[in-house]
């Protein structure tokens, strides 16, 4: 094969491929984030057969990475972008959009046996960092408080120690188990124990407590309803983040998830759709 | 022509040989360097400078006192030996909370300045901001950096690591955690496995030990994360049902697990040690009149100790450097144990835990590599004390 040969024949492949790589998106980010865009990226691809999303996890701080180094289109995070990764991006060059997907609301779970059915955060707080021991100190039984936490790496353990601990450290002595089923498994056969897990995890082997952010005491149940009216306090929001050049190939996928039908899956999915424009 | 093969086979297997252990030196090396640079990392997080008001005259704090004042445990400056004021946290995600985009400016130009500021303004403020931003601002006072302490790492009893502004890298929790878990589970494993290895070897049947030995081969391909998750979900509440625990997830349930997992390499090899062992060897000691127990203990044993030394070996290393069964069972709670009933931390768990989210390069990342280091010169100790303990027996045999 002489040169203008391969030539040519590299440049038809590269005329074949063009028009699907200008369509295709590549997604990365948040493992909590993970499952919804999977769902809702599959459901947008079934009608447009020329636009191939790719969705990875790796979580937050990854994506983000990877959004500065140009690997990705969009990054998805279970947390807000930090201020310093925001001043680096914008030092490189890229203008970001913030997009939020859906939220998603934390749920505060002890075993099913325990009288105690709300918590201020204050006292959340308390028995989180050690202060608070034993159940009785928050009116409850005579029995040992038993914590559970995720491990450091995970978003939700970031994202509870912000919201419920006001950036503050857990206690040395907290369990910390490496994957929400594993939490779920031990509050429900631990009987003394208080964990943390995702809206869409909660099942009825774990009791979720009512939790008030305010001081009139006001305690909610998380469910999505009180997470979309708002008196559940302990919801986050999913972001995806983009570069502003971006916008246009962006926007499709946006405006699939902004339709009724996008809307519907983030539903199903367990996580809480926008609260409608207020 | 065979003196041409006789030299070439020779060649391959001594390039092949020196490969092999360059290649196990190699890593050994990587894990230092990548560790070594702990003890040269200043304790605020790379890049970041705690700012005080120029006023204040605290100038040197430590780890502990920092941890607490970002806990807001400390409250004032005269407890770490300054003036009676109140101290006011700052971060650097506060100054979208004080100041709009706009003040900040659009690549936030402004942002140093800004944050002067604040410190000016307030004299009790402790800022936590990136050194770039301030760089060339005058009158701005500084807590002085110093670099992570060996002491501190290798006697601290709290592992800390995403604490900020400083994490606190104190890895005696883990170690402990480690040495303690690996204790039981021997002398769990140890007893069973080299009964159940000499009752297959010298007691069953045949057609026993036909069936019995791929049986158990078959329970060393079982995965780590299904012995974990049986841990979880059988022995932790046996445990706490048992002892009464407010919490089943402890030391002896990882124990109990990794004791299940070693015991297929330890009975296997043990086993196949104690059949090798020579015929004769057994007539003549039946011939001299022996008995049978006799015959096991003071002539099979001795004479196949080395085949059932390496399988303990073996067998050790798999509960010493098992992660995931361990990091399910364990509760993961970097305290000290007092008893081993209680929750406790392994440094495999911990390892495999930590090290995705931590950036490369920076004091996490080392810290998780120095815990890679200690576990391999656990482990090392371990084998050499088998080692010791199995020749000894050899030459009273």
């Amino acid at each position: 094969m002489n040169k203008t040969t391969v030539s040519a024949f590299l440049l038809s492949i590269a005329a074949f491929i063009t028009p699907y790589i200008s369509h295709a998106q590549r997604i990365k980010g948040s493992d909590t984030v993970l499952p919804l865009t999977q769902e809702l990226s599959e459901v947008f691809a079934e009608d447009r057969p020329d636009a191939g999303i790719t969705v990875t996890g790796g979580g937050s701080g990854v994506g983000i990475s990877a959004l500065m180094e140009g690997t990705t289109d969009i990054a998805m995070t279970s947390r807000r972008i930090k201020f310093s990764e925001k001043m680096k991006l914008v030092q490189a060059g890229h203008e970001v959009r913030e997009y939020i997907v859906a939220y998603d609301a934390l749920a505060v779970i002890v075993h099913p046996s325990n009288p105690v059915s709300n918590l201020t955060r204050e006292q959340l707080e308390g028995i989180f960092r050690g202060k608070i021991t034993n159940w009785k100190e928050v009116g409850g039984n005579d029995a040992k408080i038993v914590v559970y936490s995720r491990e450091t790496s995970s978003g939700t353990y970031e994202f509870f120690k912000e919201s419920v601990l006001q950036n503050r450290n857990y206690m040395a002595g907290v369990l910390s188990m490496p994957a929400t089923g594993a939490v779920i498994q031990s509050v429900s056969q631990t009987k003394g124990a208080i964990g943390y897990v995702g809206l869409a995890y909660l099942n009825p082997a774990v009791k979720a407590v009512g939790i008030s952010y305010t001081a009139d005491g006001a305690c909610a149940l998380p469910s999505t309803e009180t997470a979309m009216d708002g008196s559940y306090p302990v919801v986050r929001p999913l972001y995806y983040y983009y570069d502003k050049k971006m916008e246009k190939i962006v926007a499709p996928y946006i405006n699939f998830i902004e339709s009724p039908e996008g809307q519907s899956i983030i539903l199903e999915s367990g996580f809480i759709p926008k609260r409608s424009e207020k | 022509m065979k003196r041409l093969a006789d030299r070439t086979s020779k060649w391959v297997f001594t390039v092949s040989g020196f490969t092999t252990s360059a290649v196990i030196i190699l890593i050994i090396a990587f894990l230092f360097t990548e560790s070594a640079g702990l003890f040269s990392t200043p304790i605020v997080e790379e890049g970041y400078v705690l700012a005080v008001n120029s006023s204040n005259n605290v100038k040197d704090l430590n780890t502990e006192q920092i941890k607490n004042i970002f806990d807001g445990e400390i409250t004032s400056w005269d407890e770490v030996g300054g003036k009676d004021m109140e101290i006011e946290i700052f971060r650097l995600e506060d100054l979208e909370k004080i100041y709009t985009v706009e003040q900040l400016g659009a690549e936030y130009e402004h942002a140093g300045e800004k944050i002067a500021e604040q410190i000016y303004a307030n004299p009790g403020i402790i800022a936590f901001i990136p050194e770039s931003m301030i760089e060339g601002i005058p009158d701005i006072g500084f807590i002085d950096d110093r670099n992570i302490r060996i002491k501190d790492v290798l006697f601290g009893r709290e592992w800390f690591p995403t604490a900020t502004p400083s994490p606190i890298f104190g890895i005696l929790p883990l170690i402990l955690g480690t040495l303690w878990v690996s204790f039981f589970a021997i002398l769990i494993a140890l007893p069973f496995g080299i009964s159940i290895a000499i009752y297959m070897a010298e007691v069953a049947r045949p057609e026993v030990r036909k069936v019995l030995k791929p049986v158990i081969e078959l329970l060393n391909g079982i995965p780590s994360v299904i012995y974990g998750f049986f841990g979880l979900t059988v022995i932790v509440p046996f445990l706490q049902n048992t002892f009464g625990l407010p919490v089943g997830e402890s030391g002896l349930a990882g124990s109990i697990v990794l004791a299940i997992m070693a015991l297929p390499t330890i009975i296997t090899v043990a086993e196949d040690a104690m059949s090798s062992c020579p015929r004769s060897l057994r007539e003549a000691s039946l011939a001299l009149g022996a008995g049978h127990w006799q015959t096991i203990y003071k002539v099979v044993i001795p004479s196949s100790i080395s085949g059932i030394t390496s399988g303990v070996v073996l067998g050790i290393g798999r509960a010493v450097g098992e992660t995931m069964a361990v990091l399910m069972v364990t509760g993961n709670a970097a305290v000290i144990p007092h008893s081993i009933l209680e929750p406790l931390r392994t440094i495999p768990a911990t390892i495999a835990a930590e090290l995705g989210e931590a950036p490369a390069g920076g004091a996490h990342y080392q810290a998780l590599f120095l815990l890679g280091v200690i576990l391999f010169f656990i482990t090392l100790i371990i084998n050499a004390c088998v080692e010791t303990v199995s020749s000894r027996h050899k030459t009273q045999a």
